[in-house]
């Protein structure tokens, strides 16, 4: 068999077309770098390619299987429209950084081994840090080092666990695990931090709205979408889960209504998102994994178109807070509209590419009969209409006409929202090559009557309330004057009280974070005074000290030998 | 070859730099480098062809003077000391080739011979510590090693003054650590009327446990971790690398250390033999915990240092922390991850210093706030610390990453997780104080009006070699880890014998 690399590579040398110092010759160069990885690899048969022996182990670079394929064509894709959406840039630093850390969440994608994983579990981390610097401000500094941190920490945990399974099985395979070791745990922890699992989510809120206009619209294609993928790989079946999900899905959506700044409000949905994805790999049948990785698909896609948006407007603006924006559909209606198919697609309307992923994942939830989480479901369905569906080309470009006078979106990011919004709607309206891709056979008709009828009700009712809350202004980013009327008392009191609840959670754990902050900083203090340059543990030492500790340890040595 | 050439190699391997080293100082400035690197090279052939005999399980042994063992001075070569003797004679011909550029710049021209004589005799030293097979042979080859060891780092001074003081103090504590081994070694002596090692061991373990015995081993045992700067007898140590002059550093670190780990290992595992339980509940109570303690508190230091060879030398003693980890382990795969880690680390660490010593050359310092930006001016160089940077923190396909790998499943196999747990978090550590560089050299701009040129090919050279060897020995293990694992056989083997 012919040599074959993994596609990653053929990204990590593409980078090096950064250093082209024509502008258009570059970016056209860069632009072609995800094709041709993607040719590389889209007509294999399946199977594994590209392996390596190290000392006594094996490594595969190229795991080539259905689940393998489909992620990694719809990472090529991400790749593809975001270098797109990205033309104009300048910035080689940030474009050698997105191709860097596309072909690192490829070659995880197809890593056949854990170790394999890992290189590029920490290659994701490293390129991606820098489409947060790539803004260079202070802030943008820190973030980037938080984040880093957090990514690194679990790519170690990642280390740690295989290599604790390693000495257990023997083997670092990169194949179905149970929980039911020490080392599985930590990778299970790892894989569970990428995910942004509640309570590990705050890296993402963090940093994705820090990123470049243009980084941001990467960064959400594919760090999340690699976790769902090995989880997917590592822990299908595995029942916890379910609740992870179900508790993923629904805990955003309520920051997501009262958050001001557009881009952390998509943050906020791909938790929500990624939780669906999370429920269906709990769930483990091969309907729920089908509407896993279908809904990862779909929803690469559609997030990044929102993005797109997002950052067009940014791009014109200068802003991405709802409260400085609105009005924009006279000057920018191409953008509202890629927006608004973006929009109905997360909001899965029935025609749009949401909607006929989403449902496998409904279906099968409904049909292994986990109601009380099919409800839950339904009811974050909702709250993602609410907050993505409508609050984001609202605010944008309906809502209150902010004066300002703007040109539509530059024709380069125009065509990358076009070619996303086409795939959405595609999708939507064919889904059977779609379902052709996944790694079952699908027997599933998402236009059934109940499903769409359901679908619809559903929608109809969150948009209802939506408009309700607007006209009486209520929504808690267009809080005007409150119109006091004793029939909407009720609906008032119910979302002031969310609103009540939020509100104290996220005091309670900024609280937290700040007292933890400064424990941490205190032991920063103390360590640097006994380690730091004039630490005592740093300092040139008189001879007489030197000469104590050996006589300490002779003492120590002499009577630990005599006893 | 000769016949009668080849039986004579394990003595001229040390005979002679040892006769070139007066021909440098008599020679003078002029002509020293080429006679010291003449001689390295040649040292290194012999080497190979030692190394490349004994490769199948062989042991060599030569009687000096024709004079028979035990009354005789045997030299005695294995897989495990042909091993430490390749690291060293190499690492001598790269940091010579290295040093001619270096040198000039950083010590006064009249200084040249002596200081190559005192490169010949340190070289010297350290390869008859390692080759020899008689136990007070090894303390006289230890002092000629230390003792030039002392005027090279005091040759820093043209650079540094503080040189002065730091050789002065590593002279002090030196001797103290010599004067330990040899009270040590008079024990030993006293109890059995031997001096050498293979003898030695047999008497030994003839005679039984006794209180002498017991004292003679806590005195070697504290001699020798002081000389290869076991926290926290490594206080001599940062101030002896920072100040020393580059190319001396880079050869100290990666060959000095290592030399007095393999004595370690040599007494510990065939001279002292297990049977004697004190010296297991020694290495787990009191070095295991040292190490892990050293390892942590030195990253940590590390961490916050400006000067980059300081911080450097903090790696170092944290590094040496993993093969005493290794060692106090007490079991093959311990020892094995060891041997390979002391292999690796020699590699790393002098590629590392060589780059530092590049700055010192083009950009006349080492500190890493005045290093802002210097990415884009010496690509070469920084990449080059990067390589061995990453091999610190042991990132895959990288040396370090195999030193790491065997540490943790010699840990692991043993069921002492939480040390493996340790090893693999303080790569946390590491990554913190390589990042700290990698930022400024690449994040920061460079001061204003500063100039910096990349360095020499004569430097850059020896260096990539070193960091092309980090990443090939990375990727293909197979030559250093068979090699560690023979002798750490060799070893644990030699100590079996008794242990019926």
């Amino acid at each position: 068999m012919p040599e074959i690399l993994s596609p990653a590579f053929v990204y990590v040398a593409g980078a090096f077309a950064a250093l082209i110092p024509w502008r258009i010759p570059r970016a056209v160069i860069l632009l072609a770098i995800p094709l041709v990885a993607l040719a590389s690899f889209v007509s294999l048969p399946y199977a594994n390619y590209d392996l390596l022996n190290i000392f006594d182990l094996q490594l595969g670079f190229l795991r080539l299987d259905a689940l393998s394929f489909v992620f990694a064509l719809v990472f090529s894709l991400a790749a593809f429209l975001s270098l797109l959406f990205a033309f104009h840039l300048r910035d080689r630093l940030e474009q050698a950084a997105s191709l860097i850390y596309a072909g690192a969440a490829i070659g995880a994608v197809f890593a056949a081994d854990l170790l394999t994983l890992f290189i590029f579990w920490e290659g994701t981390a490293l390129a991606s840090v820098f489409l947060i610097w790539a803004r260079r401000t202070e802030g943008a500094w820190y973030t980037g080092l938080r984040y880093l941190a957090i990514q690194i920490g679990s790519g170690l945990l990642l280390l740690a666990g295989l290599i604790l399974r390693y000495h257990d099985t023997g083997s670092i395979a990169f194949e179905h695990m149970e929980l039911d070791s020490l080392g599985t745990w930590l990778i299970f922890l790892s894989f569970g931090i990428k995910c942004a699992f509640p309570l590990l989510h705050n890296w993402l809120q963090d940093t994705y709205p820090a990123a470049t206009l243009t980084g941001s619209v990467t960064l959400s294609a594919f760090t999340t979408k690699l976790a769902v993928y090995a989880l997917a790989r590592g822990f299908a079946g595995t029942e916890s889960l379910i609740y992870i999900g179900a508790v993923m899905t629904i805990f955003p959506v309520f920051f997501a209504a009262i958050e001001n700044n557009l881009r952390r409000v998509l943050a906020y949905s791909i938790n929500n998102q990624i939780g669906f994805m999370v429920v269906g790999i709990g769930i483990g049948t091969p309907l729920a994994l089908d509407g896993t990785v279908a809904h990862a698909f779909a929803h690469v896609i559609y997030k990044g178109l929102l993005f797109m948006s997002v950052g067009a407007v940014m791009y014109r603006t200068g802003t991405a807070k709802a409260s400085e924006l609105g009005g924009l559909w006279k000057s920018m209606p191409l953008t509202m509209a890629f927006c608004v198919v973006g929009a109905m697609s997360i909001s899965a309307f029935p025609l749009f590419s949401g909607f006929v992923s989403k449902s496998l994942i409904l279906s099968a939830s409904a049909d292994t009969g986990h109601f009380v989480v099919w409800l839950t479901l339904l009811v974050a369905s909702v709250g993602v209409l609410e907050h993505s569906g409508i609050k984001i080309p609202y605010s944008m470009f309906f809502g209150h006409d902010r004066g300002l006078k703007v040109k539509e979106a530059p024709l380069h990011m125009l065509i990358a929202m076009g070619l996303a919004a086409a795939l959405c709607v595609g999708i939507g309206i064919w889904p059977q090559p779609l379902y052709g891709l996944l790694p079952y056979p699908v027997d599933f008709h998402p236009y059934t009557t109940d499903h769409v009828v359901t679908q619809l009700q559903l929608l109809f009712f969150a948009a209802l309330a939506f408009a309700m809350l607007i006209r009486y202004g209520l929504y808690p980013v267009e809080l005007r004057s409150i119109n006091l009327d004793f029939d909407w008392f009720y609906r008032r009191l119910l979302s002031g009280m969310m609103i009540v609840v939020a509100d104290q959670v996220r005091t309670a754990w900024r609280g937290l974070v700040r007292s933890v902050d400064y424990r941490l900083d205190r032991l920063l203090v103390a360590v640097y005074r006994t380690h730091g340059p004039e630490g005592i543990l740093a300092r040139t030492s008189q001879t007489g000290a030197m000469v104590f500790w050996i006589a300490v340890l002779l003492g120590i040595t002499l009577a630990l030998t005599y006893l | 070859m000769p016949e009668a050439l080849f039986h004579h190699l394990p003595v001229l391997q040390v005979v002679l730099t040892l006769v070139a080293a007066p021909l440098c100082a008599l020679a003078g400035s002029r002509w020293a480098w080429s006679i010291a690197t003449a001689a390295s090279i040649i040292a290194f052939a012999i080497t190979v062809t030692l190394f490349s005999s004994v490769l199948d399980g062989t042991v060599i042994s030569y009687h000096i003077g024709g004079w028979a063992p035990p009354i005789g001075i045997e030299y005695r070569v294995d897989i495990l000391n042909a091993f430490v003797l390749l690291i060293v004679s190499g690492i001598a011909v790269l940091t010579l080739i290295y040093a001619q550029k270096s040198v000039t710049a950083e010590i006064g021209s009249e200084k040249h011979g002596l200081f190559y004589a005192a490169f010949l005799l340190c070289l010297t030293g350290l390869m008859g510590v390692a080759i020899t097979g008689d136990a007070f042979n090894v303390f006289v080859f230890l002092e000629i090693s230390s003792l030039s060891a002392y005027a090279l780092i005091a040759t820093g001074a043209d650079r540094d003054r503080r040189a002065l003081t730091a050789a002065y103090n590593y002279l002090i504590m030196g001797t103290i650590g010599a004067t330990f081994f040899v009270i040590g070694l008079g024990l030993l002596y006293m109890l059995t009327g031997t001096l050498n090692m293979a003898d030695l061991a047999q008497r030994l373990f003839d005679h039984g446990d006794n209180r002498t015995l017991r004292t003679g081993f806590c005195f070697v045992l504290i001699g020798l971790t002081l000389k290869l700067a076991m926290f926290p007898l490594h206080l001599w140590l940062p101030d002896a690398y920072s100040r020393a002059p580059s190319a001396v550093t880079a050869f100290l670190s990666a060959t000095a250390t290592k030399v007095m780990v393999y004595v370690l290992l040599r007494f510990l595992f065939a001279i002292f033999s297990f049977s004697f339980a004190f010296e297991a509940s020694v290495l787990r109570v009191l070095v295991l915990p040292l190490a892990m303690i050293g390892i942590v508190v030195a990253s940590v230091v590390a961490i916050f240092q400006d000067d980059l060879k300081r911080m450097l030398a903090y790696s170092s003693i944290a590094q040496i922390g993993y093969m005493l980890l290794g060692l106090a382990l007490v079991s093959q795969t311990g020892v094995m991850a060891s041997i390979i880690h002391l292999f690796n680390h020699a590699i790393t660490k002098a590629a590392l210093f060589m780059a530092a010593g590049c700055f010192v050359l083009q950009a006349g310092t080492t500190s890493i706030r005045e290093l802002r930006g210097i990415g884009r001016d010496m690509p070469w160089t920084m990449a080059a610390f990067v390589v061995g940077g990453l091999s610190l923190i042991g990132v895959p396909l990288t040396v370090g990453f195999i030193s790491k790998w065997y540490l943790v499943e010699a840990f692991i196999a043993e069921g002492w997780w939480p040390v493996a747990l340790l090893i693999v978090a303080s790569s946390l550590l590491s990554f913190a104080y390589v990042w700290r560089v990698v930022e400024a050299a690449y994040l920061r701009d460079a001061p204003e009006g500063v100039v910096r040129k990349e360095a020499p090919l004569s430097m850059l050279v020896p260096m990539w070699t070193l960091a092309g060897m980090s990443i090939y020995f990375g990727v293909d293990s197979s030559l250093t880890s068979a090699a560690a694992s023979r002798a750490a056989n060799a070893l644990i083997g030699a100590s079996n014998l008794f242990w019926q």
